[in-house]
């Protein structure tokens, strides 16, 4: 064997712990015909928590890709692998509290949900095309099953269908654009793609070819974070899956596709010019402006159509469909302090996001019902949950000092540093609309009263979930420079071949 | 003499077949082969494009890791198709309707 391979796999811990978690998983299922619910839990929270100490390190490590080009190891990559971790444990903590998902055999489920933390693991550090496309497909393939997850529930199974169909579609046509972008090039691989692309293989007649593999890969990509116009899934699929799935698409792949399509565009499609963290485009393809206007349609479709959305589930994919807008702004802007803008969005984005997930989880285990109506006096039933929810709903809104105003506050001063204030004020307008449907949750809650005022007791350790989503979301503004550092640390990527 | 632009034909021809057939049709296994005529479309763009201008086997490598993909892909679909009809005796997606707002 190569040695070069077996020095490889040293730095490829954290997905090596993670494959190996996954088959553990499946033979613990398969093996054990008592206690297998807490020990296929027990072992993937483990696995996870190795997973995420095993990648720590790497963020010292030299950088460079392994397996001949395909994955590269940089901090950016470090920084997502932990990110990911932690969202799917966060998840895997989520879900046998939900009623939805406990009156089934959690194993494969676990299984899945590994199979999808590794897939977007390689997703975010893949250099390679031919990665991209496995590793999204990989994300892809398992997460259509957890969406159809209760086999017997109709609107699981439609969920699980529509997801399929769009994905297939989205991802057939990036995965056609790929291959026009090989013929351009004539390899897969990014920092040579843009080699090429510098040296004027798409100049002349074959710059419209470049335009149209661009714009069919970024289909691929706007599916995985939800982006207008390739979103047509996401309320549906959102309000079919069981909710501890939804919670898990709504940020995890969302921000791995993120991940990818930073690392595809900025080191693919745009050259550095001798400044550090600043980019820019080749002359035949202005793709940034390509995401601007998606950007802008994304954040007001998602808003606006989540004014009138009267199901709890559709309006947060509706408020995430808006989300993934805002965080496009930072792509746009082509420079590191974009990305530092997205990494803050997605840490801050991550908790509150979760959060508001689980206390629906928690009102549908008592009510059994996602509908706002059915949150009518929630204050009397539950302050606690109230509490909470209010405090997620006013960090979506992006209300200082929660964390989502600092998410927002990086993105805007990005643009507006790059002298996009024009596109900066789109944004703000939007905040604005979205504080509507959002403070609707919270008059809901508190000042509407409805016909059933009986308790709702929370067991304890949703609680304590509850608690770690939201003292993040409070209590973010204090380890303020520490954020700061991590991610403006994690500005590195490995841009050779 | 064929050349590189009778495969690029031939393949844009299929994409678009597959996307009309997902757009237009109502069975769910027939929208499945349009995902099919999809992916054999990039196929053969890419072992076209790897045998005429790149000169070297990455196309064709790639080419039979989507064929793999594929086939995973047309299992999970299928499993979910064969769920919808368990649960509705029909696999006409106007039927798929419950979510909607």
């Amino acid at each position: 064997m190569n040695p070069q391979l077996l020095q490889d796999l040293s730095r490829f811990y954290p997905e090596l712990a993670v494959t190996f978690t996954l088959l553990l998983v499946v033979t613990v299922d398969i093996s054990l015909t008592r206690g297998r619910r807490a020990a296929t839990f027990l072992v993937t929270a483990l696995g996870l928590l190795a997973a995420f100490a095993l990648s720590v390190p790497l963020f010292w490590a030299p950088a460079g890709t392994l397996f001949y080009g395909m994955v590269a190891v940089d901090r950016m990559a470090v920084f997502f692998k932990g990110f990911l971790v932690l969202s799917s444990f966060l998840v895997l903590l989520a879900a046998p509290g939900s009623r939805e998902l406990s009156e089934r055999q959690l194993g494969e489920f676990y299984a899945l949900l590994l199979g999808a933390t590794l897939g977007m693991m390689l997703l975010a550090s893949s250099v390679d095309l031919l990665m991209v496309f496995l590793s999204l497909e990989m994300v892809s393939v398992c997460s259509y099953i957890m969406v159809g997850y209760l086999r017997n529930d109709r609107q699981s199974n439609e969920a699980a269908l529509k997801y399929y169909l769009f994905g297939a579609v989205s991802t057939g046509a990036m995965l056609y654009g790929i291959t026009l972008l090989f013929g351009l090039t004539g390899t897969t691989k990014m920092a040579l793609i843009r080699d090429m692309l510098a040296q004027g293989a798409a100049a002349g007649d074959n710059s419209l070819l470049l335009l149209v593999s661009a714009a069919l890969i970024l289909a691929g990509f706007g599916f995985k974070t939800a982006a207008v116009p390739f979103h047509f899934w996401c309320p549906d699929v959102y309000s079919g899956a069981p909710t501890p799935v939804t919670a898990f698409l709504s940020v995890a792949p969302k921000a791995a596709g993120f991940a990818a399509l930073v690392r595809f565009f900025f080191t693919g499609m745009s050259e550095t010019r001798g400044l550090f963290l600043q980019w820019s485009t080749f002359s035949p393809l202005n793709w940034t402006l390509l995401i601007l206007i998606l950007s802008i349609i994304t954040m007001t479709l998602g808003n606006i159509a989540a004014l009138r959305q009267d199901n709890m589930k559709r309006m947060l994919a509706y408020s995430s469909i808006a989300h993934a807008g805002y965080i496009l702004m930072g792509v746009v802007v082509l420079n590191g302090e974009g990305i530092q803008a997205i990494l803050i969005y997605l840490i801050t984005y991550l908790f509150m996001n979760l959060g508001a997930f689980l206390v629906v989880i928690e009102v549908y285990n008592r009510t059994g019902s996602f509908d706002l109506k059915d949150y009518r006096g929630l204050w009397r039933r539950s302050p606690f949950l109230t509490v909470s929810m209010a405090i997620f709903m006013l960090s979506l809104m992006g209300i200082p000092p929660f964390a989502g105003f600092f998410g927002k506050l990086f993105v805007f001063a990005a643009a507006v540093n790059r002298n996009l204030a024009w596109f900066a004020v789109i944004g703000a307008l939007n905040s604005v609309v979205a504080v509507y449907y959002y403070a609707r949750v919270i008059k809901t809650m508190i000042i509407e009263s409805g016909e059933d005022e009986s308790l709702i007791s929370v067991p304890l350790a949703s609680q304590a979930l509850v608690w770690v989503m939201m003292i993040p979301t409070v209590g973010l503004v204090v380890v303020w420079e520490q954020i700061q550092k991590l991610t403006s640390q994690s500005l590195r990527l490995f841009l050779g071949a | 003499m064929i050349g590189l632009g009778h495969y690029l034909v031939i393949s844009a021809v299929l994409f678009s077949l597959g996307i009309m057939a997902v757009l237009t049709r109502k069975n769910a296994v027939n929208v499945l082969m349009g995902i099919e005529l999809i992916l054999n479309a990039a196929n053969l763009n890419l072992v076209a494009f790897s045998k005429f201008t790149a000169g070297n086997l990455n196309g064709q490598i790639f080419a039979v890791f989507v064929i793999v993909i594929a086939a995973a892909e047309a299992a999970v679909a299928l499993a979910i198709v064969l769920s919808m009809y368990r649960l509705l005796r029909s696999v006409d997606l106007d039927r798929a309707d419950t979510l909607k707002g």
